[in-house]
């Protein structure tokens, strides 16, 4: 059923953010990802897609090694991050630099138990910065950056939990944001918000990609098509095709993506 | 079945349903009747008693001058000691266990001998420490003994609240501290134990209330049950104006003061005793309302 090496690996016009080569993942002697291969646009939204247990949430969390905290997990291959061309699987590479350079926005909004200023300002504070009108100035701006400044401007000192969930999730976005990372990645950012704030967030989503690289997973193949660039179609741990969103949509090369955008299974 | 049968196995069922109430109502009242009794009399037979110059005196061979003076300081030095060993040494395993330790054969053996620890009965502990502490490093029959003792004893209800409260905060919590670049320390530091403190502290202060009250364990390491004066001053006159010598000085104790009372004849002592025994009774129920206090504090702030 699943056809291989019929991808479209053609290069993409765009400047590379990063590059995936031959990517095997093993959850012990479970492997989760078969020798994927993908392309980051810089500055540009690419879309991970495919049915539950495909392992689009596992790619997504090779990009800042969140695999390296539990015990059992195994890369092998690489993920080249340009414009220095590091190799951030490497076991030399330690998963804390990648972290402070590409961040992560999650399923559900987690914020801290603090105020608005202390989830914002955290990422900062981890790299030593405890000058108050340099956090004061970050927080701003990540919040601006965010779509949440005009809520939260008045109650920044307020804790976060008494934010509505998807402002929680926009805190989180400016959370990621604040310490300006290269790459943003999310995971299925609004699974868990109502349709009024995930056209927010999706909103969001394609204003921040003027400024960072952004790598998003969804279960939901109209948000891959509202926001994204790029659209990667995921099945059984490998990549099935690859190519601009709106030809994936319009025309896809590969008859099992035809069949999961139409929605014959998945 | 016709509506008459259906009558009939309702009120029987209805019946069996009363019976029971009675039993679980009655079951409850016996229990609580008795302990409420206890307290009654106890209050009756020693509030009189509770005068300022019975906080003041030290033991005496006439009932009615005698006081529990070096017994409620020697309590007070001895839970320093005990909260000072047991609270970092708990809170410090805990975290290990919980954060640090990988899943394998000894940490469950580590954490199978904890939760039984916590059920060894005390006067074990009294015979390790009297071996130990006493007779093999030799600190003799001191408030430094004592505290040890106390606080190896309440050491396993710290590791397992600290656990427990470390458990209840959600992963995502952590990952979204890492995924920020934190390293392990910096969201043990920011996190895990900010958010942990109450459950934490709750634990520790319900330890420290059974310590209170624990005899046979401070009998064995000997406590003596008859001091007529106060340990030495923690504060003194000179440079650097910190003396722990209070540490290898002999002590008494609350529960052995009432102990010591209620084993003589007369019964002006048992009055003293019944008094002793509304002070640490008042003791306990103040750390747990304190501790109640703070894990409802806690727990309005943080919900996950």
């Amino acid at each position: 059923m699943v056809i291989i090496g019929a991808m479209d690996m053609r290069q993409i016009p765009e400047g590379l953010k990063a590059e995936v080569k031959g990517l095997n993942f093993y959850y012990n002697d479970v492997q989760a990802l078969k020798k994927v291969d993908l392309q980051i646009a810089e500055k540009k939204i690419t879309a991970l897609i495919g049915p539950s247990g495909c392992g689009k949430t596992t790619y997504l969390r090779c990009f800042n090694r969140m695999h390296d905290l539990y015990p059992g997990n195994r890369y092998e291959g690489e993920i080249i991050l340009y414009p220095d061309r590091l190799n951030i699987i490497s076991p030399k590479i330690d998963p804390i630099e990648v972290r402070m350079r590409i961040s992560m926005v999650f399923q559900k909004p987690n914020p801290f138990p603090k105020t608005v200023f202390e989830n914002v300002a955290y990422g900062l504070r981890v790299r030593g910065e405890n000058r108050k009108h340099f956090l004061e100035e970050k927080v701003e701006k990540a919040l601006k950056q965010s779509a949440l400044w005009k809520e939260v401007k008045d109650r920044i000192h307020d804790l976060a939990f008494n934010l509505s969930g998807g402002q929680q999730q926009r805190l989180c976005i400016a959370r990621a944001l604040a310490t300006d990372p290269e790459i943003l990645l999310f995971d299925e950012p609004t699974s868990a918000l109502d349709p009024t704030a995930t056209s927010k967030i999706e909103e969001l989503i394609m204003q921040l990609k003027k400024e960072v690289t952004i790598i998003i997973v969804t279960h939901n193949m109209q948000q891959a098509a509202r926001v994204s660039d790029y659209t990667a179609f995921m099945y059984l741990g490998e990549i099935i095709e690859f190519d601009k969103t709106d030809k994936v949509f319009t025309h896809p090369s590969i008859r099992l993506t035809e069949e999961y955008i139409t929605g014959r299974f998945g | 079945m016709e509506t008459g049968k259906i009558r009939k196995r309702i009120a029987l069922n209805r019946f069996r349903d009363h019976l029971f109430w009675i039993i679980g109502l009655l079951s409850t009242l016996i229990g609580f009747v008795l302990l409420f009794t206890l307290i009654i009399d106890l209050f009756i037979d020693g509030f009189p008693r509770l005068t300022l110059q019975f906080f003041l005196s030290y033991p005496s061979r006439f009932p009615e001058k005698a006081g529990i003076l070096s017994a409620w300081v020697g309590t007070i030095l001895v839970m320093i000691v005990t909260a000072a060993t047991a609270v970092p040494l708990g809170i410090a395993a805990g975290i290990y266990l919980e954060e640090y330790g990988k899943k394998n054969w000894l940490t469950h053996l580590i954490e199978i001998n904890m939760n039984n620890l916590a059920g060894v009965p005390s006067i074990i502990y009294g015979l390790l420490a009297l071996a130990f502490f006493v007779y093999f490093l030799k600190f003799g029959e001191s408030i430094l003994t004592g505290g040890l003792t106390l606080g190896l004893l309440i050491l396993p209800m710290v590791v397992i609240a600290t656990r427990e409260s470390i458990r209840a905060i959600p992963n995502s919590i952590r990952e979204a501290s890492y995924a920020l670049g934190a390293t392990k320390w910096q969201t043990i530091k920011d996190h895990i134990l900010p958010y942990s403190f109450g459950g934490i502290l709750t634990g520790v202060i319900i330890g420290l209330s059974r310590a209170i009250g624990e005899t046979a364990p401070i009998i064995t390491v000997g406590a003596l049950t008859f001091i007529a004066f106060l340990p030495t001053s923690p504060i003194s006159s000179e440079f650097p104006f910190l003396s722990f010598k209070w540490l290898m000085d002999p002590f008494t104790v609350m529960p052995i003061q009432m102990f010591n009372w209620i084993s003589r004849p007369q019964t002006a002592f048992h009055i003293n005793a019944a008094a002793a025994g509304i002070v640490l009774l008042l003791l306990t129920l103040l750390m747990n309302g304190f501790a109640i206090y703070m894990r409802y504090r806690f727990r309005k702030r943080i919900k996950w």
